[in-house]
């Protein structure tokens, strides 16, 4: 029984996991982000990053390049993400956290709205950032796609966490999420930190759509609500308050997800959204503050 | 006479709905301490927080001759203000090394943040051993200390330095005074103290301000007030 194990699919379903949970990654990253700021989840984030890969395959289609049509369109998200936060978030930078929540609910229908209206709710396609063809490593056949796909993701988190860690504005960034009072007296405009955060959760959510789009038969408006859900457990799991913390918990959940999908026959794929739901039910009942997250004391 | 370093005249400053300071007037000179006493809730702490910009504010407030009514806290700090808040003024979750390099944030030139980062730590020598702690696990004296600390970063012009003693034990006390009284001497450090510890911070300061209730009560030289009759009965003990 355990020698007719088959240890070529199990290296192969841990790759495809990894694959999806690294652009789960981008978008908790991205919901982490924002929280660490300003307090709340943003639920607009995945439509953000629709609406973003609709750009991209805009892009594509007046002949643009994948490549050239993703670069681009980061830097479009990212002043996009800066301007919603001026225009939308900015207004009630103060209000209860109630009040944020429901703009950020409010955001989702408007940039959902606006999507279908930009483009019509027809199917579409996005071609394949990277080559269809295998690569048999140890023996064993991965997709190019995957691997790149993982690259890529860890990649983004790589340069983020180098923003943090060793500049000047990633310091501020970091000083405007842990006070941003103090922060004002050191002279930080944190005003414009949130609204960079803003736009850097957008370019993120940005990556995260352009790669999830091509690994689908074919894509609508829809594309990033189950990302956003899988993001948002992953985040749980790992710890809302933490950045290292969603990143290894969406990866975690790729892979679980992935797993419990392939060898657990009534699970399937249908029946993957809820069992992520149930991590993140679990999570909350059993650790609150996630693996990583510091359960949050307030001083009084 | 050349034009005080700050000037504040019959300055307003509300909290929502409540009015907590009624026309404060006060000014302060290039190379002074002046201490600002009071009982709780006389408006000491809002003194302050007027001119960094972090409360409603109006009146005039003049800083190198410019007015700064209406500036935003990042805009005061740029001038050159620090504001050393009341309780800890440390970004916690940050490095001791970070919370320096966060002082000197809207300053230019890496060659003289060096410079300065050396000049500070002399001051608060053990600070340079904790570098890579994080603020939030340095006692309640020592994270007073890197306030300080983080102030002097920015070169400022001006320290606004809010209710240092408070919840810490005597001897850390007497030596944060000692430190900015070595500062004022040996650096001509400008600053503004409000201070709940009336004796101490009559050593330390050449002026002072007693405010009562959202105004200046009394006003006058540290000597004087030391010998003031109700300053002694009210806010020195004796």
């Amino acid at each position: 029984m355990l020698l007719a194990f088959d240890w070529t699919q199990l290296a192969q379903q841990t790759v495809i996991g990894l694959s999806a949970g690294g652009l789960w990654a981008l978008l908790a990253l991205a919901l982490v982000l924002i929280y660490r700021s300003t307090g709340v989840v943003n639920f607009a984030q995945g439509e953000m990053a629709m609406f973003s890969t609709f750009i991209a395959w805009s892009l594509i289609h007046h002949g643009l390049s994948y490549w050239q049509a993703f670069f681009l369109t980061l830097a479009i998200s990212f002043a996009g993400g800066v301007a919603l936060e001026r225009v939308v978030i900015r207004p009630v930078e103060r209000a209860p956290v109630l009040t944020v929540v429901i703009v950020t609910l409010g955001l989702f229908f408007l940039v959902d709205g606006a999507a279908r209206w930009f483009w019509s709710s027809e199917t579409r396609t996005l071609p394949n950032a990277f080559s269809t063809r295998p690569i048999t490593v140890a023996g064993v056949a991965f997709s190019i796609q995957d691997l790149g796909n993982i690259a890529v993701s860890l990649g983004v988190v790589a340069l983020l966490f180098a923003l943090f860690q060793f500049t000047k504005l990633g310091l501020a960034l970091r000083a405007t999420a842990s006070n941003p009072d103090e922060s004002r007296l050191v002279g930080i405009r944190v005003s414009w930190m949130l609204a960079l955060g803003w736009g850097l959760a957008a370019a993120m959510g940005a990556v995260s759509g352009m790669l999830t789009a091509p690994a689908l038969a074919s894509f609508d408006q829809n594309l990033m609500q189950p990302v956003l859900l899988y993001a948002f457990a992953g985040a749980v799991l790992g710890g809302i308050s933490s950045p290292f913390g969603a990143v290894v918990g969406a990866l975690l959940l790729g892979v679980f997800v992935n797993l419990i999908g392939t060898y657990v026959d009534w699970i399937g794929t249908d029946l993957r959204l809820p069992v992520a739901l149930a991590v993140i039910l679990g999570v909350l009942l059993v650790r609150p503050a996630g693996l990583f997250g510091r359960a949050s004391a307030r001083r009084v | 006479m050349a034009e005080p370093l700050l000037q504040l005249e019959e300055v307003e400053a509300r909290y929502g709905p409540v009015k907590a300071l009624h026309g404060v007037s006060l000014t302060v000179a290039e190379g002074e301490i002046v201490a600002v006493l009071g009982a709780n809730g006389a408006g000491k702490t809002t003194t302050l927080r007027a001119i960094s910009g972090t409360v409603r504010r109006s009146g005039a407030i003049r800083f190198a001759g410019k007015s700064i009514a209406g500036r935003s806290p990042e805009a005061v700090a740029r001038l050159g203000i620090a504001h050393v808040p009341e309780g800890r003024g440390t970004l916690s979750e940050l490095s001791v090394a970070e919370n320096l390099r966060l002082g000197a944030y809207v300053r230019r030139g890496r060659a003289s943040i060096q410079e300065d980062e050396q000049r500070v730590l002399a001051h608060f020598p053990w600070l340079g051993d904790r570098r890579n702690q994080r603020a939030g696990t340095l006692s309640g004296g020592e994270q007073q200390m890197l306030a300080l600390a983080r102030a002097l970063m920015l070169r400022p012009r001006l320290v606004l330095l809010d209710e240092p003693s408070l919840g810490l034990a005597p001897r850390v006390v007497a030596e944060i005074f000692r430190i900015v009284g070595e500062l004022n001497e040996r650096e001509g450090l400008t600053v503004l103290v409000v201070e709940q510890n009336a004796i101490l911070a009559l050593e330390a300061a050449s002026r002072a301000y007693v405010l009562e209730v959202g105004r200046v009560a009394l006003e006058g030289g540290s000597e004087t007030l030391r010998r003031n009759e109700s300053v002694r009965r009210s806010y020195l003990g004796y």
